[in-house]
């Protein structure tokens, strides 16, 4: 097999424009016979649903929670990146690009991650038309902050509620659509399989959460807009709920997976406080713009650390990167905090965490400007753990957070199954092997208002003599026998471990050996021993209830019997990537300094991943990258 | 600590509901209260009994999804916290606690704890938004608006939409949610223009969703989440009596 990225012809900066003047269009009197499913309902999927609504398509749209605006793009705090140069601080659509590019460790491709760019600033115009309350400055225009990996202030914001107030746009116009009819919205509901017919995707198996019936949903195009997976680690950033089983379902059904062990932990958690611990609770890297991140330079040091003099502190990212300091990007601080911590320099009852400093902002500025920027932070870091960290310094640590890796696309977003479309952190596409900060809602938003609407028209358009298939079609027939087979082989089990204890162990094991830093010797442990837990999970889980009536636990169980195979492939993708590059940190490949060494010569390439079936080792697809337009440099920020 | 509970088991909107008692040891004080149920949950399957059914997503006090009534107040004993924001540190060894879901007859139960809360959606469908279509947008900065308007409309728009203001309310009012929006989009000069017919369609849905009336007893407020102010209660009424007016 070999993968097409589709990029189109001509000089970078005129790709997009190129696609979209040769792009196909559906008339509108042939809209109105075409079915479309959206399954999620986070920007991407609220905003492609809504756009493809307008255009006149009929659009189902589907959730697991129990309205639409509770999708986990509401978590995102910080903000969404943008190449206005409202600040005139030399910023631009090619630097911001060359910001992502590099900040991926140039393991993206150049096309994706310059439109990404581009259609930053039409995407603000979009936010604000439709009231979202970006921070502004006294004379009425939008302010910007810095984040993490970019010397220019780029990033708007709305307090530290950007996800919020963005997710509140597109679902208010998500619900105009649903108002007029054209979008049937079905919240409660999960995806269980997507139907393939004759080689295309063709509709999907859901099951109502509330009443544990199965539907059938027929449609000419299927998009997957169901966001991250982080939370296989257990312990994560992430919503209870979020999950891997609809592109992963997806991927068995030939879909391929691209870099999924490309993970991005966070600097900025708070840290584990014990084994009951369900979630680690993110604060805004935005903190890290008045914020100073330090460790005390005696080991074992208990003193209070308004106690520990300036002499006597580690300030180790502004020691280590001076030219970005405590703005270094997230991979970069992770691995930094990491390496202190491992060291026997971490602070706190677990000696798990380092300390964020305020003391010297609030100095500079005072007490009411910084709460006016964090002040919603301070409260939830005090509600949390019942600390002013007005009066001492926060403690913080990595946790895991951004799935860079996700479901193989080409430009068009289309995934390696013709008609099934990947949007958003769903993706594999525009982060390479991490995240800047504030990219993350910025793709979701572009993916869904400003590129899909084009590339799915434009497939659509081929689409338009093709019959609705029936549900009554074999291919739904068999993906509902296969979805009930899997569901009543986790009730049969009734063993002795609950759900969650698998979690548990999976997420402490990819975390120990498939997180900030891997080697051979730990992946190869890790992929033994999660087969062992899969068979253990199949032969001693408990499920208790039925599949007729509304279980959480069996939607939990769905979803980690999805996660045990996602973590193999993670693993077998970390071990195959003989290189460190951004996220992936390959204990055998650093420079003397501890710094990732990239091997460009034999890992220029995505990994995309071909399922083979039940108990056969995937097939590694690579798709080269190739860079025309930048020179791949050795990724800096001393 | 030990803890006793008193927790709402119901089988689904159509039977009726029980108090049922349970008692948990080893509970610590930094767990959350969603922590001190999943280990309750824990017990409760590896015993072969159902575990207890409760809304929860993102534990950051952020998407709205948590709610339930901790002694009788909604959210627990903290003012203008998430039930996932909790903690048992707000409670002493050998306290007895009674849990049950968000009560309104808007606000059908599931199970157990869970509710129907997808009235509100229905509110947000009759005018919540501003009527913009995607790629219509002008450039961002060719409306000024000054930051004390933002920050205002800020305050509104903040709502989590979890419910706990009905919750609160004898009457079972939405006042507070829908004035919320109401006033997040008449504040800003891009909702500036529906606001006379929105104020008229989301109110009329509010009311035919059989939600109470208010009657200012500003108990809302002190249970939202966010801080939401009753002013926006009073934003709304007036901005209702004039459109009514205006209308006729």
């Amino acid at each position: 097999m070999e993968l097409n990225a589709k990029i189109p012809p001509g000089p970078l900066k005129d790709k997009w424009n190129y696609y979209k003047d040769h792009a196909k269009l559906v008339n509108p009197a042939n809209r109105k016979k075409i079915n479309v499913i959206v399954v999620g309902t986070g920007l991407a999927g609220s905003s492609i649903a809504s756009s493809l609504a307008e255009m006149g398509y009929n659009v189902k749209s589907f959730c697991f929670q129990d309205s639409a605006r509770r999708a986990h793009s509401v978590a995102a705090q910080g903000g969404v990146n943008a190449a206005k140069n409202y600040k005139n601080d030399g910023d631009s659509v090619y630097r911001m690009f060359y910001d992502t590019l590099k900040g991926g460790d140039f393991r993206s491709r150049e096309a994706n991650v310059y439109r990404l760019a581009e259609c930053s600033a039409q995407l603000i115009d979009q936010a604000v038309a439709q009231g979202v309350p970006f921070g502004r400055e006294y004379g009425g225009y939008l302010n910007n902050r810095s984040f993490g990996g970019v010397q220019v202030s780029r990033t708007f914001y709305a307090r530290g509620q950007t996800g919020q107030q963005l997710l509140l746009g597109a679902y208010q116009a998500l619900m105009r659509q649903v108002a007029a009819g054209s979008v049937q919205l079905f919240t409660r509901h999960e995806m269980m399989d997507v139907v393939v017919v004759d080689e295309k995707a063709r509709g999907v198996i859901v099951r109502n959460l509330d009443t544990g019936e199965m539907e059938r949903h027929s449609a000419h195009a299927v998009i997957l807009a169901t966001g991250g997976f982080g939370k296989i680690y257990y312990l994560s950033t992430l919503a209870m709920g979020c999950n891997a089983s609809a592109i992963w379902r997806a991927h068995k059904k030939g879909a391929l997976m691209a870099c999924p062990s490309w993970t991005q932990i966070h600097p900025t958690s708070l840290p584990q406080s014990g084994a009951y611990q369900s979630k680690l609770t993110l604060m805004s890297e935005s903190l890290r713009n008045d914020g100073r991140i330090w460790v005390p330079l005696k080991k074992d040091d208990t003193r209070n650390p308004n106690e520990i003099p300036e002499t006597e502190r580690d300030y180790y990212l502004e020691r280590r990167y001076p030219a970005f300091g405590n703005l270094a990007p997230r991979d970069i601080s992770s691995r930094a905090a990491k390496e202190r911590i491992d060291a026997g320099y971490g602070i706190g009852a677990q000696k798990n965490a380092v300390y964020l400093d305020f003391s010297k902002a609030i100095k500079e500025q005072g007490q009411e400007k910084i709460a006016q920027k964090y002040g919603n932070l301070f409260d939830m870091y005090r509600k949390i753990t019942s600390i002013d960290a007005y009066a001492e310094p926060m403690m913080i640590s990595p946790a895991a957070h951004f799935s860079m890796g996700g479901l193989w696309v080409d430009y068009e977003l289309m995934t390696t199954i013709p008609g099934l479309f990947a949007l958003g952190e769903a993706n594999f596409a525009d982060h390479g092997a991490n995240r800047l900060g504030a990219n993350s809602l910025l793709q979701a938003c572009v993916d869904g208002y400003f590129v899909a609407p084009y590339t799915i028209s434009n497939y659509l358009s081929g689409e338009i003599r093709s019959e609705i298939i029936p549900l009554d079609h074999q291919a739904f027939v068999d993906a509902e026998i296969n979805v009930r087979a899997h569901i009543g082989k986790l009730l049969a089990v009734n063993g002795t471990k609950t759900v969650d204890d698998y979690h548990k162990t999976l997420g402490k094991l990819l975390y120990d050996y498939c997180g900030l830093s891997r080697s051979k010797e730990g992946l190869t442990y890790a992929i033994n021993e999660i087969r062992n837990l899969r068979n253990d999970f199949y032969e001693n889980v408990k499920v208790p209830g039925g599949d007729d009536e509304m279980n959480g636990e069996l939607e939990k169980a769905g979803r980690i019997s999805d996660y045990l195979e996602v973590a193999e492939l993670m693993c077998l993708d970390a071990l195959t990537r003989e290189e460190s590059c951004g996220a992936h940190f390959r204990e055998e490949y650093q420079t003397p300094e501890g710094e990732a060494l990239r091997d460009d010569k034999n890992f220029c390439f995505v990994s995309a991943w071909q399922w083979q079936g039940e108990g056969s080792e995937e097939v590694l697809v690579p798709e080269p990258l190739y860079f025309e337009n930048v020179e791949l440099a050795v990724r800096s920020y001393k | 600590m030990k803890i006793y509970l008193k927790i709402w088991r119901q089988n689904d909107s159509g039977s009726p509901g029980k108090l049922v008692d349970y008692e948990l040891d080893n509970v610590i004080s930094h767990m959350s209260f969603l922590e001190m149920m999943d280990t309750l949950n824990e017990q409760l399957v590896l015993s072969g009994d159902r575990p207890v059914e409760f809304d929860h997503d993102c534990r950051e006090g952020i998407c709205g999804q948590c709610g339930m009534m901790i002694n009788g107040r909604a959210h627990g004993p903290i003012a203008h916290t998430t039930t996932c924001q909790l903690h048992m540190r707000e409670f002493k060894d050998g306290d007895t606690i009674y849990v049950e879901p968000f009560r309104a007859q808007a606000f059908p139960v599931k199970r157990d704890l869970k509710v129907d809360r997808s009235a509100f959606d229905r509110i947000i469908m009759a005018g919540g938004f501003v009527s913009v279509n995607t790629g219509q947008a002008p450039e961002a900065n060719s409306i000024p608006i000054t930051s004390e308007t933002v920050e205002s409309a800020f305050d509104s728009a903040a709502c989590i939409g979890c419910g706990a203001c009905v919750a609160t309310c004898k009457n079972s009012s939405a006042a507070l949610f829908t004035s919320a929006k109401i006033s997040h989009l008449a504040k800003l000069p891009q909702g500036k223009m529906e606001s006379r017919k929105r104020v008229l369609t989301m109110v009329a849905r509010m009311d035919e969703e059989q939600f109470g009336h208010c009657s200012n007893t500003e108990a809302c407020e002190v249970e939202c989440p966010q801080g939401i102010s009753v002013l926006n209660i009073a934003r709304m009424n007036w901005e209702f009596s004039l459109s009514s007016i205006l209308k006729k």
